[in-house]
């Protein structure tokens, strides 16, 4: 009697592919992370679970470059992540190399859920245990695009979207609070998003920056800091607000 | 035992997609096996010998101000044999990009339509269209990757993208050169002597024409194997359009008409 191959993703009688679904849970115990596009700028944030003491926090970037024009921050397996900004990586200079253009943000995100994708269909491998965040500019349209990609190879783009743990509380608060915004705005959303699931402090906290200009940009902590105390003063002042208004006599 | 590599042959997915296999990087790339002969090398060489045509054509596009114009004869010639004066040369890649053809007639076809699918995949994937420096490499690619086996191309791929006009020259050795003028084939000496004279930036598209018309007249009035008719196309911001095909004997009478001589001249002459 033949024994079935364990590694191999199959259906289930009732249509479900269950090594898809567990690389999703998996997925769901990774750390939050968070993007948010704005009219000029697009942020992207990761929770930074509390490092060891004795680890040089420098190694271990979570948001990554793929190209000048394209960032990327994950959910998940990092492991499985490395493996597929590599080959993201070599796509996007291959395809420079073809037709002597920079990637749009579409078409690495199609390459990368491609990917992704295929190791659903194969034999003897699992899926990737990652959603990825796709961030970048367009080169020639300057458009700002924020792509998701998860484990069964499905991506959409995304005004704001956001992955990991406890991802749900932190779409529906940027469900109610997304406004088209620019600038610091755009960063200040997404760190409240993130704020919403994770401990307050910037080193907790990472944040990157994509302007069309300045390319990809991480903010260091003190930066960091200075925002989330911004934010706790305008909470402060909206609460006082709420409760304040003089009775009238 | 040689493998010829026929990855050109195959459809795009599979060789633009993601990855071939889960090794993700280099995939071999489909080949069937060769004879194995003693001499390979000498046997190639001769292959290529006799298939080689001099590229007996005359071939010429340039950039100007209003986009770039694209003029061609139609002469095939087999040796001294003139096998076709109506042969098709500017070839019609898609609405907004014109290949040329010189070298093999069928090399020529074969490979330009092949861009053609490519070009058209791209779009569909991408939802815009490949630009010229795209199309040119795509297809300069190929051509480096069958270097050495025989294939004649001697093409100029011009184009209207999202930068503009755009001209390249693609050959079967594998070199491709951006430019904004270029002559190709046996009577392209004879061209590039009327069109670097005649040439100016700020023509009008009817100057342009005239300018590309003379130069193919004169390649056919001195080089034995071009002739036939001069077609003249003009690729704009809205695509290609054919503007004329003129017989290039009608041309000539048209350029230097019989002056009738009086009688005195003809007794001298005599």
């Amino acid at each position: 009697m033949a024994r079935y191959d364990r590694a191999i993703t199959v259906f289930s009688p009732d249509g479900h592919l269950f090594q898809v679904e567990y690389a999703l849970e998996a997925v769901r115990k990774g750390n939050a992370a968070v993007g948010v596009r704005g009219t000029d700028t697009i942020v992207l944030g990761v929770e930074k679970k509390s490092t060891a003491k004795l680890q040089d926090t420098r190694s271990v970037r979570k948001i990554v470059n793929l190209d000048d024009h394209i960032a990327l921050a994950c959910a998940g397996l990092k492991a499985d992540a490395r493996v597929l900004i590599n080959r993201a990586r070599i796509e996007c200079q291959s395809h420079r190399l073809t037709v002597e253009d920079p990637v749009t943000v579409e078409y690495i995100t199609r390459y990368i859920a491609g990917l992704q994708q295929k190791y659903t269909q194969s034999g003897g491998v699992r899926p990737f245990g990652l959603s990825t965040l796709i961030v970048g500019f367009d080169p020639y349209t300057a458009v700002p695009s924020l792509y998701q990609t998860d484990p069964s190879g499905t991506f959409s783009a995304w005004k704001a979207n956001a992955t990991g743990r406890n991802s749900n509380s932190m779409r529906e608060f940027l469900e109610k609070n997304y406004k088209e915004t620019s600038g610091q705005e755009t960063i200040k959303l997404a760190i409240r998003a993130l704020l919403e699931v994770v401990e307050s402090g910037g080193k907790n906290i990472e944040i990157a920056v994509m302007t069309k200009e300045h390319g990809l940009r991480q903010l260091d902590e003190a930066e960091i800091d200075a925002i989330v105390a911004e934010i706790e003063a305008e909470k402060a002042a909206a609460e006082a607000a709420k409760k304040g208004p003089p009775k009238e006599t | 035992m040689m493998k010829l590599d026929t990855s050109g042959l195959e459809s795009y997915t599979s060789q633009f997609g993601a990855c071939s296999g889960l090794s993700g990087g280099i995939s071999t790339s489909p080949s069937f096996e060769l004879p194995s002969i003693t001499d390979f090398d000498g046997f190639q060489k001769e292959a290529i010998q006799m298939v080689k045509p001099a590229k007996g054509t005359t071939t010429l596009a340039f950039i100007f101000k209003e986009g770039v114009m694209v003029a061609a004869d139609s002469r095939a010639s087999m040796g001294g044999y003139i096998s076709s004066q109506s042969v098709k040369k500017i070839i019609e890649i898609n609405p907004y990009m014109l290949g040329t053809m010189a070298g093999g007639a069928a090399d020529c076809q074969f490979w330009h339509r092949n861009l053609g699918i490519k070009c058209r995949l791209h779009e569909l994937a991408n939802k815009r269209r490949i630009s010229v420096t795209g199309a040119s490499k795509l297809l300069a690619n190929i051509l480096y990757s069958y270097r050495g086996m025989g294939l004649s191309v001697g093409t100029m791929i011009a184009g209207w993208d999202e930068t503009g006009p755009g001209l390249y020259y693609v050959d079967s050795e594998g070199g491709r050169l951006k430019g904004s003028r270029f002559s190709v084939g046996s009577g392209s000496p004879y061209a590039y002597g009327v069109l670097d004279n005649g040439y100016r930036y700020d023509m009008s598209v009817e100057e342009a024409a005239e300018l590309a018309r003379r130069a193919i007249y004169h390649a056919t009035f001195r080089d034995g194997a071009s002739g036939g008719v001069a077609s003249v196309y003009y690729v704009g911001s809205a695509g290609w359009k054919k503007l004329s095909g003129d017989d290039v004997g009608e041309l000539h009478y048209k350029y230097y008409p019989v002056v009738p001589s009086s009688v005195e001249q003809e007794m001298v002459e005599e």
